[in-house]
């Protein structure tokens, strides 16, 4: 546990950072829990292990700063500030869900906190986040917005066209690359040319970054940088958080891809833990106010299990709810 | 609301003319609408011209040039869209959205839907069907069956410059995702277009030939086939009524069993290729909805299963045309 000392966010800032992690993991455990043991049935895409880059979004951005995100997004969604109880309920495809059952885990939207969309389609994304940054922009306004995407995006053309292009505008915009290690079932190396998802930065004229993703008070660091160049109108920043996807692509994943070896380390340097150890060993947390806050997620995310399990999913009728805006709208 | 009547004030326009003024008077009512797309400022103004002069009355900011990056294009669309203002998409040549169908078909048509309502798409995408210049198979397809065939994306295709205007507009202030397909070879065709900003609904047919014998179903570059074909048809006696789809999506079903319901006869033609076309589902509809009323089975015209090939022989030999679409009628007549 090394000490991270100079430019440490504050005292209540890393509280913060540790309280989404915590939050964060208990929400992904319960899900994996009730889908191993038959509890209820949903498409998963885990998000454990990189609960270190979301902590860092949901403190460093305001709520009306606009984030897309993808089909592993648990963790970015609670920590932009999706709630809980509706954002539960739709990866369990409810009715009450955020996005009434019909996105289910891989789509969710909240525009209300600044999370525009979740993507299913790696890279496609990017694009369209570039779009809101426009639309910002053509509006001068002072928001930022932020793609998030993990490695594999970086191979489709839509990454490239995209920073192009936003780079091309300058952008109020933040490439964020959760580099987890894998695209699918394919190591990030075997993947790309060239030795870090930083580099492609240079092609484009704009800053790459490459940083620990597991430590909470180095991303906080550099994602405000890239926040503020994008907000002071200096344009996008690539920010590549390093980390590791700790149950595999989707849930159920045997993971027979990865070196048992590779993923001992990866448990190792996991990030809750460690961030928690250094918050005590720093003083910032006590054994009593830890254990006290990961309760209080456990309970809520309980809470909103109990309630969102014991909603109705959406009705037949509802599978022609918007289609189209208007009535005019059938074929 | 197409204004037809006699006592709105026309004037003669080419249809290129039409759009162009489409998209000067949105930009100029409404500050969040805006044009992206490559080559579309001055000095280029569009490869073909729709889209001349606007960049110097309504700034570079707003008359948006582009790389070549059709993905792009598209989905900063969606994501300008998503965020509330009323993106113009060009993709110039209508094979070319193969580039960008992910963010056309996953996501401009879908955000709606699969945000349970909160998000709202009212993104208009521009392209234009390049088939009959010689271009080739990659720069001559009419591929608008693939985007009717996907719920959430409205489809449009003019076939005068008025109702390229009225529905251009409707398109660009619509809160869906529209696709507005144009023809290279319409682009010079001139018609009457009522003075001022007006809007043509989406979803409403048009009659473009009265007729009580045999009806033709059709839609944009076809039209002017079609009403060819009426007129030397009429020359043998042979009254028929054309209807002129305007969109896909929404179709409007009424108008195309109500003339059918009268004639009894018909025939479906466009210039995108027959198998599997759009054509297909209207035949389907009339089958269903007026099968003994028929007194023949549903003529159905289109291109040819094979790719458009350069040569003007090869366009010939696959492409439709007024002759094949008279002998098609005569066909149904027997």
């Amino acid at each position: 546990m090394s000490d991270h000392g100079q430019g440490r966010p504050p005292d209540e800032v890393r509280r913060r950072m540790y309280e989404l992690m915590s939050l964060i993991l208990a929400c992904d455990e319960r899900i994996r829990r009730g889908l191993s043991g038959g509890e209820f049935a949903c498409t998963y895409w885990p998000a454990t292990g990189q609960e270190a880059i979301a902590a860092a979004l949901g403190t460093v951005l305001r709520t009306d700063d606009q984030l897309v995100t993808t089909y592993r997004g648990l963790h970015d969604q609670v920590a932009k500030g999706v709630p809980i109880g509706p954002l539960v309920a739709e990866i369990l495809t409810r009715r009450s869900g955020v996005n009434a059952g019909k996105g289910g885990a891989m789509h969710i939207s909240y525009p209300p906190a600044g999370l525009v969309l979740s993507t299913g389609i790696v890279g496609s994304g990017i694009p369209i986040a570039v779009g809101v940054g426009l639309a910002i922009q053509m509006r001068g306004g002072d928001q930022v917005a932020v793609a998030s995407f993990g490695d594999g995006a970086t191979g489709t053309g839509s990454f490239h066209e995209a920073v192009n292009l936003a780079a091309l505008w300058r952008i109020p915009i933040v490439f964020l690359c959760q580099n987890n290690g894998y695209a699918e079932m394919t190591p990030t190396a075997e993947a790309q040319p060239v030795a870090d998802v930083a580099d492609r930065a240079s092609a484009y004229g704009i800053p790459g970054v490459r940083v620990d993703g597991n430590d909470p008070d180095v991303v906080h660091a550099s994602l405000a940088d890239a926040v503020g160049r994008a907000r002071s109108g200096s344009g996008p920043t690539l920010l590549e958080c390093t980390t590791f996807r700790l149950w595999g692509h989707y849930f159920g994943d045997p993971m027979r891809y990865i070196p048992g070896s590779e993923l001992d380390e990866a448990r190792q340097a996991e990030p809750v833990a460690r961030y928690r150890a250094r918050l005590l060993d720093d003083g910032v947390l006590d054994e009593q106010s830890a254990l006290d806050l990961d309760e209080r997620a456990r309970q809520e995310v309980e809470s909103a299990f109990v309630a969102a399990l014991a909603e109705e999913p959406p009705g037949a009728a509802d599978a022609f709810v918007d289609v189209y805006g208007g009535s005019e709208g059938s074929a | 609301m197409t204004a037809t009547g006699s006592n709105v004030p026309m004037t003669t326009r080419s249809m290129r003319d039409a759009l162009n003024l489409a998209l000067d008077e949105a930009l100029a009512a409404d500050p969040s609408v805006f044009l992206i797309g490559e080559d579309l400022a001055d000095p280029a103004g569009g490869i073909s011209q729709v889209t001349k002069g606007l960049s110097t009355t309504h700034g570079t900011d707003r008359v948006r040039d582009t790389p070549i990056s059709e993905a792009a294009i598209v989905g900063a669309a969606v994501g300008a869209a998503a965020a509330g203002l009323r993106p113009v998409a060009e993709v110039m040549i209508m094979d070319f959205i193969s580039i960008a169908l992910d963010q056309l078909v996953n996501h401009a048509a879908k955000a709606r839907y699969m945000s349970g309502g909160r998000l709202r798409i009212p993104l208009t995408m521009r392209t234009a069907v390049f088939g009959g210049i010689g271009s080739g198979a990659t720069h001559s397809q009419t591929l608008e069956a693939w985007l009717a065939h996907i719920p959430g994306l409205k489809v449009v295709v003019p076939s005068t410059p008025a109702d390229a205007k009225g529905l251009l507009t409707s398109c660009i202030f619509d809160d869906d995702p529209c696709v507005f397909v144009e023809n290279v070879r319409l682009y010079g065709t001139t018609g009457p277009v009522p003075d001022g900003e007006f809007r043509t609904p989406l979803g409403v047919a048009d009659l473009k030939r009265h007729g009580g014998d045999v009806t033709i179903v059709t839609y944009g570059r076809t039209v002017p086939d079609a009403l060819a074909a009426a007129e030397e048809l009429s020359g043998e006696g042979i009254e028929v009524e054309v209807v002129d789809l305007r969109s896909l999506v929404p179709l409007d079903t009424d108008s195309v069993l109500a003339s059918v319901a009268r004639t009894r006869r018909v025939v479906v033609a466009h210039h995108a290729t027959r198998f599997a076309g759009f054509g297909a589902e209207v035949a389907g509809l009339i089958n269903e909805e007026l099968f003994g009323e028929l007194e023949a089975p549903v003529g159905r015209i289109g291109a040819l299963f094979a790719p458009i090939g350069s040569a003007a022989s090869l366009e010939a030999a696959v492409m439709p045309s007024a002759a094949t679409i008279a002998e098609a009628v005569r066909t149904v007549m027997t």
